[in-house]
């Protein structure tokens, strides 16, 4: 932008690290206590590593997560594959209408919780049983239309006429996809599948009204939940920085394969 | 002779817009072929359908006599080189090359062999191992160019193969296209809107407008002998008198400053004059036409008769040197 | 050498080249249906939820109502419905404030600094948004961070209570959505051509006329939807005002919680539910209208 005092650039270097440091504060303070001794903010009484120990013990937290695991591979499996295919087929659509581009945008706007009563209301009125199963199929409704997005905004700068080449060259339509078109898109699908992972991995309310009763598929998100509502426990800290660590690789990751997933 | 493809009656509406209206061409076995028009004449609407990426709503196409207008673009023993080139990005020279031989299932050695002899006809070799945006855009072309002919198509299309060329080295790569074809010995069809490229490179010409058929014959033919007003436009530059409800065309290097030696002389004014190296064209501006009329002269008859903006000057040609229109 | 191409070998079998847009249709199916299925009904179920009668024991009665519709203006639900949109009314203007002027300290950043910042900037948002919310709780506990903080000034009164009152609630939104609204807002700032500032600058104008009538128009139109998301997801929220309102403020998404889950009155909720998307729906539309407005206005302002 236009050459500035080097006042007006001072105060904007202060803006920017006040802002960060009212972003990350509080991160990096859960992520201090989480090696706290003591366990309480109260004091620092020494470095240590037991929290963690105690998360590995306890069985709740260790079925939560391998049910939370389980829901984000597969319902990003799944969206995967219909994100990525719905993206090709809207891209290589001659006309595209409005209510397609609503349709496919409306998952990504909807409060969670609209779509969490509905889909509530939806199971239950078909007396449909619910568990793991039901959060996974509500899960791939978001995360497809992440995938597609990301894939979809590959597709914008994709220049066509290498498939065209492929087939003139005597490629069949699958042999195209194949070798041309998915090799060139790939950075695309895994980028926003990493996203979908992370989604669906952090993703609480939509789970949380979709898992039914019983504790049999308590989420990590429904876990955590749980426990805030308890109060303040030295566990929640270092499963807080478990979990930040797993979102921040796979949005990282992300980031780096296909710039602008994140941010442009 | 018979023809290696016969287009026949063919039209593509998109729409409400016919891009190709009932056209029907022949073009025979070795031929370097051009098809000629500015943009929305329907030319690469046509290339389209020959390479399959296009239907005809009517008409056949025909190569070594069997209908192909509804065969799918992989089983097609044409090949086109695409105006952007669209290589693939991910795979290097060779790969890019070997990619068509791979879709026949050749073996192995007979691929190897191909791509190497057709890289060293097409001076590629050093770059084998390059990834496309490594490469010059001559390089790219040279590339898409190889990877096309590689498969020995019956039929070579080339969609404007030169328009991403800087000047200079378009003039050399006319002649290397000429020269190539001779020594693959494949048909080629070159779709571009450039008429100088086309007269330079092609056997024949075929001039489209509108989606239509408006002349086809020998760069020589269509350069003296335009058909119509609008390829007499078209092709080169063209003076137009309307003359007692006819139009008389005539090219400005048929027009000279010696009057004694024609039999049609006509006094005019000079209102601009430019000098090109070559030759030196000048605006003349006569009772004949409303638009001043464009004359080139040789940089030698130029020398001989200076003129000056301003000056009164009598031209002169021959009436067997004008065509006459009666549209 | 041309004997595999000869007329003879042609492929018996012609087929037809298949249309662009069939092809593109069998590529989409799967994922509509899903969408289909899994969103637009049960979206449509809803709606349609929304006009039936709450059953004696919390079933539904399948009879046509308006009266989850007129609880809505009932005073006592109205006065819920305006604290929440004064909350998430407030929490929205610190985040768009904080958030444009965080955006548009990164695009002045150098070029080559911008993306690194904007993805630190971003990625809070991409953790976990219970532990984010939780992190204030430890931040603002009678016995927290911010207590001790205190404390160790020298401050030695009874610890300040911040958590659970209505403007820990804001903090929370305003720390959720900053980044969204930071990215919403660089998009148009980093979009804008300095020429345009630095014509304002030789025509005359101050720094902060330029901002003010140049710089300010052309980007806020862009940050509108920002800001509409932001507001429609803090009236809409239930976990921030749970976890640090204490349960003492509702919003929207509280009440309908409450409706699915411990009042069981389905009806009403869903009633909530479709207010809560008309409103998002009505203020996106109003935002491109304006948006259509200025866009309009500017291309005159170039032809001009």
């Amino acid at each position: 932008m236009a050459d500035r005092s080097p006042a007006t650039r001072r105060s904007l270097t202060v803006v920017l690290f006040a802002v960060f440091a009212f972003l990350y504060i509080p991160i990096a303070t859960l992520v201090a206590l989480s090696f706290n001794e003591g366990g309480l903010p109260t004091a620092w009484t020494g470095f240590s590593v037991k929290w963690y120990g105690a998360l590995m013990a306890n069985r709740d937290i260790l079925s939560a997560a391998l049910n939370t695991l389980i829901v984000a591979m597969i319902s990003t499996a799944i969206a995967v594959v219909l994100g990525t295919l719905l993206a090709l087929g809207i891209e290589t659509r001659r006309r595209k209408g409005r209510a397609l581009e609503a349709l496919v945008f409306a998952p990504m706007i909807i409060p969670d919780i609209v779509l969490a009563i509905a889909l509530l209301s939806f199971f239950s009125l078909l007396k449909v049983p619910m568990g793991l199963h039901t959060i996974i199929l509500s899960h791939v409704v978001f995360n497809l239309a992440f995938v597609s997005a990301v894939v979809r905004a590959r597709l914008k700068s994709f220049d066509w006429s290498v498939t065209e080449a492929s087939a003139d060259l005597g490629a069949s339509a699958l042999t195209t996809f194949r070798r041309v078109t998915l090799p060139l898109i790939l950075p695309a699908v895994i980028a926003g599948a990493l996203l979908a992972f992370t989604l669906s991995v952090d993703e609480f309310i939509i789970a949380f009204f979709t898992a039914g009763a019983g504790r049999a598929s308590t989420t990590l998100p429904m876990q955590i939940f749980a426990m805030i509502r308890f109060g303040v426990t030295p566990e929640i800290n270092a499963l807080a920085t478990l979990v930040m660590i797993v979102s921040v690789t796979a949005l990282t990751l992300s980031q780096r394969l296909n710039k602008g997933v994140i941010a442009p | 002779m018979t023809a290696l493809l016969s287009i026949d009656g063919v039209t593509r509406r998109f729409g409400a817009v016919t891009a190709v209206d009932r056209l029907s061409l022949e073009i025979v076995e070795n031929e370097f072929f051009a098809l000629l028009g500015a943009s929305g004449s329907g030319k690469t609407t046509l290339l389209r359908m020959l390479a399959g990426f296009e239907t005809p709503d009517a008409g056949a196409i025909r190569l070594d006599g069997a209908d192909i207008s509804r065969m799918p673009p992989n089983r097609r023993p044409v090949n086109l080189m695409f105006q952007s080139y669209a290589l693939f990005p991910h795979m290097t020279v060779e790969g890019n090359i070997a990619y068509g031989l791979e879709m026949e299932h050749l073996p192995r050695s007979e691929i190897g062999a191909r791509v190497g002899e057709i890289m060293e006809i097409t001076e590629l070799s050093p770059m084998a191992k390059r990834k496309p945006d490594q490469l010059s855009g001559g390089q790219r072309q040279r590339v898409a160019l190889a990877r096309a002919l590689v498969k020995r198509p019956r039929l070579l299309l080339l969609d404007e193969p030169l328009g991403a060329l800087d000047k200079k080295l378009r003039a050399a790569m006319q002649l290397e296209l000429k020269r190539l074809q001779h020594e693959v010995g494949i048909t080629f069809i070159v779709v571009t809107h450039d008429q100088e490229e086309a007269l330079v490179m092609a056997d024949r010409v075929a001039i489209l407008k509108d989606g239509r058929l408006l002349q086809c014959g020998t760069p020589h033919e269509v350069y003296e002998h335009p058909a119509n007003r609008f390829a007499a436009d078209f092709i080169g530059v063209m003076n137009f008198i309307e003359e007692g409800g006819r139009t008389l065309a005539i090219r400005p290097e048929r027009i000279h400053l010696f009057p004694d030696r024609a039999d049609r002389t006509v006094e005019g004014r000079v209102t601009a004059r430019a000098y090109h190296g070559l030759d030196l064209q000048l605006h003349v501006a006569t009772p004949l036409s409303p638009k001043p009329l464009l004359v080139r002269l040789t940089a030698n008859a130029a020398d001989r008769r200076p003129v000056a903006e301003g000056d009164t000057v009598t031209l002169g040609w021959n009436e067997a040197d004008t065509r006459q229109f009666n549209d | 050498m041309r004997g595999h191409l000869a007329p003879h070998r042609f492929p018996e079998k012609t087929r037809r080249v298949q249309s662009p847009n069939t092809r593109s249709t069998l590529l989409m199916a799967p994922a509509l249906m899903w969408l289909t299925a899994l969103m637009v009904v049960p979206c449509g179920l809803i709606l349609a939820l929304g006009f039936f009668r709450r059953g004696l024991y919390g079933g539904i009665e399948y009879t046509f109502t308006l009266e989850n519709f007129a609880l809505i203006v009932d005073p006592l639900y109205a006065g819920i419905f305006l604290t929440s949109a004064r909350i998430a009314g407030l929490a929205t203007l610190i985040a768009v404030v904080i958030g444009y002027a965080a955006a548009y300290a990164i695009a002045a950043a150098p070029r080559h600094r911008q993306p690194l910042l904007l993805f630190l900037a971003v990625l809070p948002f991409w953790s976990n948004y219970l532990i984010r919310t939780y992190a204030w709780i430890v931040l603002l506990n009678r016995e927290g961070l911010i207590t001790q903080g205190l404390r160790m000034l020298g401050y030695e009164g009874e610890p300040p209570s911040m958590l659970y009152t209505e403007g820990a609630v804001i903090t929370g939104l305003v720390y959720n959505y900053l980044p969204f609204v930071i990215l919403a807002c660089y998009a148009p700032l980093a979009r804008l051509n300095p020429e345009l500032a630095e014509a304002s600058r030789d025509l005359g104008a101050s720094a902060f006329t330029t901002f003010r009538r140049v710089i300010l128009p052309m980007t806020v139109p862009g940050i509108a939807a920002g800001a509409v998301f932001v507001f429609v997801l803090s009236i809409g929220n239930f976990i921030t005002p749970a976890l640090l309102g204490g349960g003492r403020f509702q919003m929207m998404g509280n009440l309908i919680y409450a409706q699915f889950l411990t009042a069981n009155d389905w009806p009403f909720g869903a009633a909530i539910s479709m207010v809560l998307i008309a409103i998002m729906m009505g203020l996106l539309t109003i935002q491109a209208i304006a948006a259509e407005k200025g866009a309009g206005e500017r291309r005159e302002g170039t032809d001009g």
